[in-house]
């Protein structure tokens, strides 16, 4: 028999927590209408495909679209052969179990640190000795997202059979060909899940970026744009608003980074859901 | 007959605790030998010290000699070794690709391109393993898709497709259903015209249909090892005698 003071305890308890999770709830949906209400509506083919001039006074992001993109490549071009290198070695090549415990652990406490230190980083490695350009960008970037390739890829090749590897060894095949044929193969979906999430990072990074790509809005070739100094969206949609107080265009790219996370959430949590059905 | 494999007082340790101990014996050509004992005697340990499946653990340490046609395996090239002494384990383990692929796995890794040549070697080994009729057709599709029966017979295809002299076989029909294990007890008797098999069992009946040596292991230590008739009806150890009639293990 419960007494009715305490029936009446639970009863709060149960109604603060709905309330709360209503808010939650309330408040992302505001915040993710209110920026597509407002950003949508700017979104223009013009706006997307011309560069700014300030002759015709006219904002275009089409550079700004671009540097993400080639940041995004560089990024994933250099940070994918060393996290997934870095993550075979871990886990088929290291003897020492208590080295690799200890880089797992600073893999994991690497991916914790404020951007803005990888920012201040980055600036005094790379963008002092090359300059502030994209590619200096990119290099900052790849130290904060080898942790996350590094951690997913090891994840899935835990998860390779151990009897895939006998298998190929009984065969007399060496280490090398086991890794390529049979350890490999097995981990894509822990690589493709890793790149999601760094390319969710890139796209959301403005700290770091800020720090070492600079701010241009030029458009620029791949390797011309990697030489130079750029904007990406996110980037743009901090100076837009912030030193020239354009809040249409600042919008409009705070929509589309809006749409383009949602989707990167969304894929990433099907690769997932994908992956663990395989390993059932 | 003469033998293929001589092991020569050999002890084998997993870090402090002792595997195996002092194992004296010959194996020969062309036959299947059995290897018997109660659960965590050795067996596995003894089979997997044959094509140094044991070197993938870490802890390991091995004295004493093996021979493989009068070379010692320990001073040879580890992948040459498991060409020749192939293995087939307890749980089949196709990899997750083609039939195809994993019957030409082997064949690949020691230099074999030629399409017509693998076709060649895939077409037979399939055969000598009595799945050909059940796969001709779906050669391309994912081996994992196979029953149970059929992935250990394509296992056994897939070490029969890189020609070796032995197969080692660790209770490959335990995971399997009765007209499976026939199958495969049926393929090794055929087998051992071409090939040595060494495969160990807890089916007493099985090694006595099969085997025409057996070897009794218990605790580590080879206890008997004779013809499976002698072995069955009339062992020279109380210890043997026990287990055969059933009466431990
Ligand atoms: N990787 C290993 N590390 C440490 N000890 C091991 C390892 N593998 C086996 N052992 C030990 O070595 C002994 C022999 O094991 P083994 O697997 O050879 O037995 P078995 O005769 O094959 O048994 P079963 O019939 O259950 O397969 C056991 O005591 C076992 O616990
Ligand atoms: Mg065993």
């Amino acid at each position: 028999m419960i007494s009715n003071r305490r029936k009446l305890f639970l009863w709060t308890v149960r109604g603060l927590m709905s309330l709360a999770t209503s808010l939650t709830g309330l408040l992302t949906l505001f915040l993710v209408g209110y920026v597509l209400i407002r950003g949508i509506p700017n979104v223009s083919w013009e706006l997307l495909s011309t560069s700014p001039s300030y002759l015709s006074d006219r904002i275009g992001i089409l550079p700004d679209i671009l540097n993400t993109i080639y940041i995004i490549i560089a990024t994933l071009v250099i940070v994918l052969p060393l996290g997934v290198g870095a993550a075979v070695y871990l886990t088929e090549y290291a003897s020492n179990k208590r080295i690799v415990g200890i880089i797992e652990y600073a893999a994991e406490a690497l991916s914790g640190i404020p951007s803005i230190i990888y920012g201040l980083v980055g600036m005094l490695i790379f963008s002092n000795n090359m300059g502030t350009c994209l590619m200096a960008g990119a290099l900052t970037l790849v130290i904060m997202n080898l942790p996350v390739i590094m951690r997913n890829t090891q994840e899935s090749l835990k998860t390779v059979p151990q009897a895939y590897r006998e298998g190929a060894f009984g065969l007399g095949a060496g280490k090398w060909r086991v890794i390529r044929t049979v350890v490999l193969p097995g981990c894509v979906d822990g690589v493709v899940t890793g790149c999601i999430l760094s390319v969710g990072r890139i796209l959301g990074e403005s700290a770091a970026l800020l720090f070492t790509a600079g701010f241009a809005h030029v458009a620029n070739g791949f390797i011309e744009g990697l030489s130079s100094a750029g904007a990406t969206l996110t980037v743009a949609l901090y100076v837009y608003a912030k030193e020239q107080g354009e809040f249409e265009v600042a919008f409009a790219i705070a929509a589309i980074l809006m749409i383009l996370s949602l989707l990167i959430n969304l894929s990433a949590t099907m690769v997932t859901k994908k992956f663990q059905r395989r390993n059932q | 007959m003469k033998p293929i494999i001589t092991a020569k007082d050999l002890c084998l340790w997993y870090g402090q605790s002792q595997a195996l101990k002092n194992i004296d014996i010959d194996i020969p050509e062309c036959s299947i030998t059995a290897l018997i004992g109660p659960s965590g005697c050795g067996k596995s340990t003894f089979l997997k010290t044959l094509n140094r499946m044991n070197d993938l653990i870490p802890g390991v340490k091995i004295t004493g000699t093996v021979k493989y046609n009068g070379t010692d395996i320990f001073a040879q090239d580890v992948n040459l070794l498991r060409k020749e002494v192939g293995m087939v384990f307890q749980k089949p383990n196709p990899f997750p690709m083609s039939i195809y692929d994993n019957v030409a796995y082997g064949p690949r890794t020691h230099g074999i391109r030629s399409k017509a040549r693998l076709d060649e070697i895939v077409e037979q080994s399939l055969k000598d393993t009595a799945i050909w009729d059940e796969v001709k057709d779906r050669l391309k599709k994912n081996a994992l898709g196979l029953s149970g029966g059929q992935q250990q017979r394509l296992c056994i295809a897939r070490a029969l497709a890189v020609q070796p002299q032995v197969l080692l076989m660790d209770e490959p029909t335990s995971a399997l259903d009765p007209i499976s294990t026939l199958k495969i007890e049926e393929l090794a008797s055929k087998l051992k015209e071409k090939y040595t098999i060494v495969i160990v069992t807890h089916n007493m009946q099985q090694a006595l249909r099969i085997s025409d040596r057996t070897a009794f292991f218990l605790l580590g230590e080879l206890v008997e090892y004779g013809d499976t008739d002698q072995i069955f009806s009339n062992p020279a150890d109380q210890r043997t005698n026990d287990y055969v009639t059933g009466r431990f293990g």
